[in-house]
């Protein structure tokens, strides 16, 4: 209608909404093919349960990895998450089993305990403009470190409400899903709303897109970057109970390496790792295809388990190339229309202004 | 004089290290006007919004709203007040929906959940009323800059602001959208609103603007009724008069200009331009001589110094150094042929601050070498040495870190980089800008002696006396374009430059 | 007199070597309440023993691995796959020597050593390509291996401990050489050739300035990609040495567990050692104690008989006190009494846009 319409806006942008949802597609075209691959070459792969089981072997993961979401979608990282699920699983078993606390008490102190931590990090952060990269590491190594000061070995549990959490089997239509499953949809369906719908997961979505611009526009982004540490915290957390669900012990050992294949679901399930960008749905794809790749390694028989990392290794490295490409064309399309204050890459999002 | 201001500031003053920023400013805004706030780099515009607008605090005075006295802690702060502002570097989310950057923080909900239709709806409404067509649910980053920057002023003026402050929103701009954003500004200033607008661009001071309030070294020059002055006049009051007489440099260059624009030439340019930074010009630098390059902020100097360093790539046009053709893919080709570059931004694209002087000064030597063929610890020690006492670096310590010493001495540690190069042709950009009078004065001297003993330079300044005093071709830059080519013979004068700088032909 | 006295204290007390040293001796002298005889060092069948030496020994891998990421945080980078190559690079070693006929073969032996290294440059020259050549964020980029590597070390060794039995190997890590323990002379030269290559030629000055501006040092003409490339190379072969030391010192290869978190205490390393995560100047002297410190931690927790596994809670006290006091913001928050005014000019970390002349 106007001057500005004209401005060939139009061919970029339909092409540009598309190109916001080509990530996660490319997951889900993934998912579909190797469960279509795993269906096609072994006997009972493409059943209703084989699905569900994904579910129930992943959910703490999924958990995890969506608290992760909300960090990386804030630009930042936190390399403690696979620390904190040991540390909780750790500290929930030794409050049931040797302190002898109500299991709901113990599993709320674990998740509050998590969140603080979370909190904490996410001060450190904030207010001594630390790189999250190396606050989450320290906490890394407190929550592992704390761990053996509860105790060096694996407390087991045998406490009747953990193992009941563990048996049970919530049957629907001849298949069944564990409570944790459960447990993680809610979350999962909580963070949806949240990060759609609420102010909250918006102004996650704006530090992410830009922290400077996020500050200009009036955003809280002391309160906010410090939240989703907390979120991540009480991720952990609640990954770590539903990991003591499905293992029914707490030990140090748990979890290891568990911050790189939540990192991994999230970038897979189309997150950018620069932040802004993402979708919590896209990160149920990225660990349900984490799982597949696991299901399919097991059903093989003949590969061995840690053609997982490998093949993980090669996704994440095609996603990261994948979302560079995207980003860079993206740059050149603004590039066509603007001068060099606009293509260079703009100075690092530091504080400018006092909060 | 009777109106009411809606604004008003008082007696202004901010301080940061070692630098007065703003000294005793007076600046008052009245409902229904477009008032430029004009200035050079350095002047203090961008201190003075940031103050109002609470980015900053204040040391000294009064910011008064429709009659009460406020001090703002931020933007937000500001912004409940009815004070909007628009940034040069749209401050937008540009992954985050075209409906969503006009409402985030402020989104219509119901039980804590966003409306996205209402969002959506009122964003078009917004939009619309703004007679702008944009899809409000397509990403930010789908639109040019141009739209981005509307959509800035969207989000701006929906919480109906009673001052809006657009600062350089044209900047990045061609002239249809400028054009675009003028009739939008020219829409809300009748509807009542205050609009403060910060520019460059004298064209547009006289089409939008109905008052000019001119700044120049963190001090009020003045507040004029844009029809009562004349764009010369406007010039001269951003520039203003050096008052430092600088005898030794009193005779004019002129009197060689001819014979030095007939040597041999080290390096022509012929119709270079890069899109959005700087149109096609030709320019030609010979051995021994000085050019100038004159113009206003933002008027394409820097930029066009930047294609002859190979520091951004041109998009048209070709450059000839010593005769043969030569294609500049970076700044390591342009040295290799005898071209240096002294950035303008000493800090950010020039000292290396972690460093020590003895180090920055052997930077580009020793790039130029690669890193296998290293400077001798002894060879390093001669040079720097000779050129702390040449250039009279104080204090003469090579081991001092350079983010030690004033302006002055980090400007004459960037030239001592690029002079132990020995480069033929010399660029430099705003050398003589924020330091004092004495370092200044030197550098000039320095000028004059290295086109003396045969080095080409192309000198950069806002400051018209030291371009005149200096060059023997003066280049005229103006909106992106370079528009006059003068002989800094007798007829030159600064009136004449402002005149090419102001209207953009030689008079 | 007690001026020049004064004079020279104040110069100790802010080398940037100071306070790394100082922890170092104070975590070793305390060392003397649990264990008296700690500095004892004494000459056994010809070879050192002493609780230092074996600090230096065991440190060893990390000091390598540390020397490496120095150089890689130095241009403002991070390596976080080194913990991968080190497991890589035993494995290989491990594999082609338990595939010889005659393990205590000198050439298979070096064949092995070969080939171990010759991946590990490989190994390297991928995470500069992505960093130097694509353009990814240098955490980003070396996570694909940090993720992928430990698979293809499984990979190599067929998921087993692959052990072997090598004196020549067994040399690498825990043989001894003149009376001292092999690895800390191969940790020596190492140090000192990476001391030598970025000092003596212009290299180092070159890593420092891309790392403190990249901006300022394109424009002086460096071409940083190549110097980009050259650090996440060597950090590959530091971490492959590194490698080898570790594997050879337990004459066995373990995909899964060897180097694990080696990455983080390297990091840590460096940043103890007073090299800024930021990029820009570095100290491998500093980088050095630090390996040292972590080191010599792990020992003291051992002989005050605390769970060794708990060393992880000291290093993340470590850590965050070694980054607050980095942390500008965390300075300016608690310095602030002296120099009114400091927090809130335009200081270094404002956007380049601001107008103030500095």
């Amino acid at each position: 209608m106007t001057a500005l319409t004209t401005l060939g806006d139009q061919v970029t942008r339909g092409a540009g909404r598309l190109r916001r949802y080509v990530p996660v597609l490319a997951t889900l075209a993934l998912f579909l093919l190797m469960f279509g691959i795993g269906s096609y070459r072994y006997e009972g792969f493409l059943h209703g349960q084989v699905f569900l089981n994904l579910l129930i072997d992943n959910g703490f993961l999924l958990v995890v990895a969506i608290g992760m979401t909300f960090v990386l979608l804030s630009g930042g990282i936190d390399l403690s998450v696979g620390a904190v699920v040991a540390l909780s699983t750790m500290i929930g078993a030794s409050l049931v089993e040797q302190q002898n606390w109500p299991p709901l008490l113990a599993i709320l102190v674990v998740l509050t305990l998590g969140t603080v931590f979370g909190l904490g990090m996410g001060c450190i952060i904030h207010y001594f403009e630390i790189q999250p990269f190396i606050v989450t590491l320290a906490g890394m190594f407190l929550a592992r470190g704390l761990c053996y000061t509860i105790s060096i070995d694996s407390i087991s549990i045998t406490d009747p409400v953990f193992t009941r959490m563990a048996q049970a089997r919530v049957r629907f239509a001849g298949l069944f899903v564990s409570p944790s499953v459960l447990i993680a949809l809610v979350v999962l369906a909580v963070a949806f709303v949240v990060l759609h719908y609420s102010r909250l997961g918006r102004t996650v979505y704006a530090i992410g897109g830009n922290e400077q611009s996020a500050l200009l526009m009036g955003l809280p982004v002391a309160k906010t970057k410090i939240t989703v540490y907390a979120i991540s915290g009480f991720c952990s957390a609640l990954g770590g109970v539903l990991l003591t669900f499905y293992m029914l012990s707490g030990y140090g050992q748990h979890a290891l390496g568990m911050e790189l294949d939540a990192i991994a679901a999230v970038v897979i399930g189309g997150a950018l790792l620069t932040g802004g960008s993402g979708y919590v749905l896209g990160t149920l794809l990225g660990v349900l295809v984490l799982g597949v790749i696991q299901t399919i390694i097991s059903f093989e028989g003949t590969l061995s388990s840690w053609w997982t990392r490998i093949v993980i290794g090669i996704l994440l490295f095609v996603f990261i190339v994948l979302q560079r490409v995207i980003g860079v064309r993206e740059r050149s399309a603004l590039s066509r229309l603007s001068t060099r204050s606009v293509t260079e890459k703009p100075a690092p999002p530091r504080q400018e202004v006092r909060t | 004089m009777a109106e009411p201001a809606i604004l008003t500031m008082t007696g202004i003053s901010k301080q940061f290290p070692g630098v007065k920023a703003l000294d005793n400013v007076d600046f008052r805004l009245l409902p229904g006007e477009v008032h430029a706030l004009l200035g050079e780099n350095g002047a203090g515009k961008s201190t003075l919004i940031k103050v109002l607008t609470g980015v900053y605090s204040i040391d000294e005075g009064t910011i008064a709203l429709e009659g009460a006295p406020v001090r703002f802690s931020g933007p937000s702060q500001a912004q409940q007040a009815g004070i909007s502002t628009v940034f040069q570097e749209v401050n937008l989310c540009p992954n985050l929906s075209v409906a969503e950057n006009i409402f985030i923080g402020r989104e219509p909900r119901r039980f804590g959940a966003v409306r996205w239709q209402e969002v959506r709806r009122r964003a078009a409404e917004l939009l619309h009323r703004l007679q702008l067509d944009l899809d409000v649910t397509a990403r930010l980053s789908d639109y040019s800059i141009a739209v981005q920057q509307l959509v800035a002023i969207a989000r701006a003026i929906d919480i109906s602001p009673k001052v809006l402050i657009l600062d350089e929103p044209t900047s990045s701009l061609d002239s249809s959208e400028v054009d675009e954003l003028f009739r939008v500004m020219k829409q809300l200033r009748d509807e009542g609103t205050a609009i403060l607008f910060v520019t460059h661009f004298l064209d547009q001071v006289y089409e939008i603007s109905d008052r000019i309030t001119v700044l120049r070294n963190g001090g009020l020059v003045g507040e004029f009724l844009t029809r009562d002055l004349p764009q010369l006049e406007l010039v001269a009051k951003m520039i203003g008069k050096e008052l430092e007489v600088l005898e030794e440099l009193e005779e004019q260059p002129g009197r060689e200009a001819a014979a030095r624009a007939h040597a041999e030439p080290v390096l022509e340019a012929s119709g270079l331009a890069r899109t959005g930074a700087v149109a096609p010009f030709d320019l030609s630098v010979h051995r021994g001589e000085v050019v100038g390059l004159a113009g206003l902020l933002g008027s394409g100097r820097t930029e066009l110094a930047r294609l002859l360093f190979g520091a951004d790539r041109a998009d048209h046009g070709q450059i000839r150094i010593g005769g043969r053709p030569v294609a500049l893919r970076g700044p390591g080709v342009a040295m290799a042929n005898g071209v240096a570059f002294c950035s303008e931004d000493r800090r950010a694209e020039g000292l290396i601050e972690d460093l020590t002087v003895r180090e920055n000064i052997v930077l580009a030597l020793q790039a130029s070498r690669g890193w296998t063929r290293p400077l001798s610890r002894r060879r390093q020690d001669e040079l720097v040495e000779a050129y702390l006492r040449s250039l009279r670096i104080t204090p003469a310590n090579p081991e001092l870190l350079v983010r030690d010493l004033s302006g002055g001495n980090q400007q004459k540690v960037l030239l001592a980089r690029w002079l132990i190069t020995n480069p033929r042709l010399l660029i430099v950009d705003e050398p003589t800008r924020g330091i004092d009078v004495g370092a200044k004065a030197e550098i000039q001297r320095l000028v004059v002696s290295l086109a003396d003993d045969g080095m080409a330079l192309l000198f950069i300044s806002a400051e018209l006396e030291e371009v005149l005093r200096l060059s023997h071709t003066i280049g005229v830059m103006r909106d992106r374009r370079m528009v006059a080519t003068l002989a800094n013979d007798d007829d030159v004068d600064t009136e004449r430059v402002m005149r090419a700088i102001a209207e953009g032909a030689v008079a | 007199m007690s001026g020049r006295m004064g004079a020279a204290v104040g110069t100790v007390w802010r080398h940037r070597l100071f306070w790394p040293v100082l922890i170092l001796v104070v975590l070793l002298l305390s060392n003397l309440i649990f264990t008296p005889s700690f500095f004892s060092v004494e000459m056994r069948n010809g070879h050192l023993y002493g609780s230092l030496i074996d600090i230096a020994r065991f440190g060893a891998p990390l000091v390598l691995v540390a020397l490496g990421m120095t150089l890689v945080i130095a241009t403002g980078g991070i390596d976080l796959s080194v913990g991968a190559v080190v497991a890589i690079s035993g494995a290989l070693a491990c594999l082609w020597i338990s595939k010889q006929p005659d393990q205590n073969a000198v050439v298979g032996v070096l064949v092995a050593v070969g080939l171990a290294l010759l991946l590990s440059l490989v190994l390297g020259v991928w995470n500069g390509f992505l960093v130097a050549a694509v353009g990814i964020q240098p955490i980003i980029a070396t996570l694909i291996l940090m993720v992928a590597g430990r698979g293809l070390a499984q990979l190599i060794t067929d998921g087993q401990i692959i052990t072997i039995n090598s004196s020549p190997y067994k040399l690498i890590g825990g043989g001894y050489l003149f009376g001292l323990p092999f690895s800390i002379l191969l940790a020596l030269v190492m140090t000192l050739l990476a001391v030598l290559f970025t000092r003596r030629t212009a290299l180092g000055m070159l890593i420092e300035a891309v790392g403190s501006n990249a901006e300022a040092s394109r424009l002086s003409g460096i071409r940083s990609r190549r110097y980009t490339l050259l650090v996440y190379v060597f950090c590959a072969l530091c971490a492959g040495i590194a490698g080898l030391m570790v594997s050879s010192n337990v004459s066995s290869a373990d995909g899964n567990k060897a180097g694990l978190l080696i990455e983080l205490d390297a990091i840590l390393a460096v940043v103890i050692g007073g090299t800024l995560l930021t990029g820009g100047r570095f100290s491998l002297g500093g980088t050095v104690v630090g390996a040292l410190i972590i080191q010599a931690l792990s020992t003291t927790i051992y002989t005050i008989g605390v769970p060794p596994q708990t060393t992880l809670v000291f290093k993340a006290i470590v850590v965050t006190v070694v980054c607050l006091i980095q942390s500008p913001a965390f300075r300016a928050k608690f310095s602030r009494r002296g120099r009114p005014g400091r927090a809130d000019p335009p200081a270094r970390s404002v956007q380049q846009k601001v107008e103030v002349p500095a």
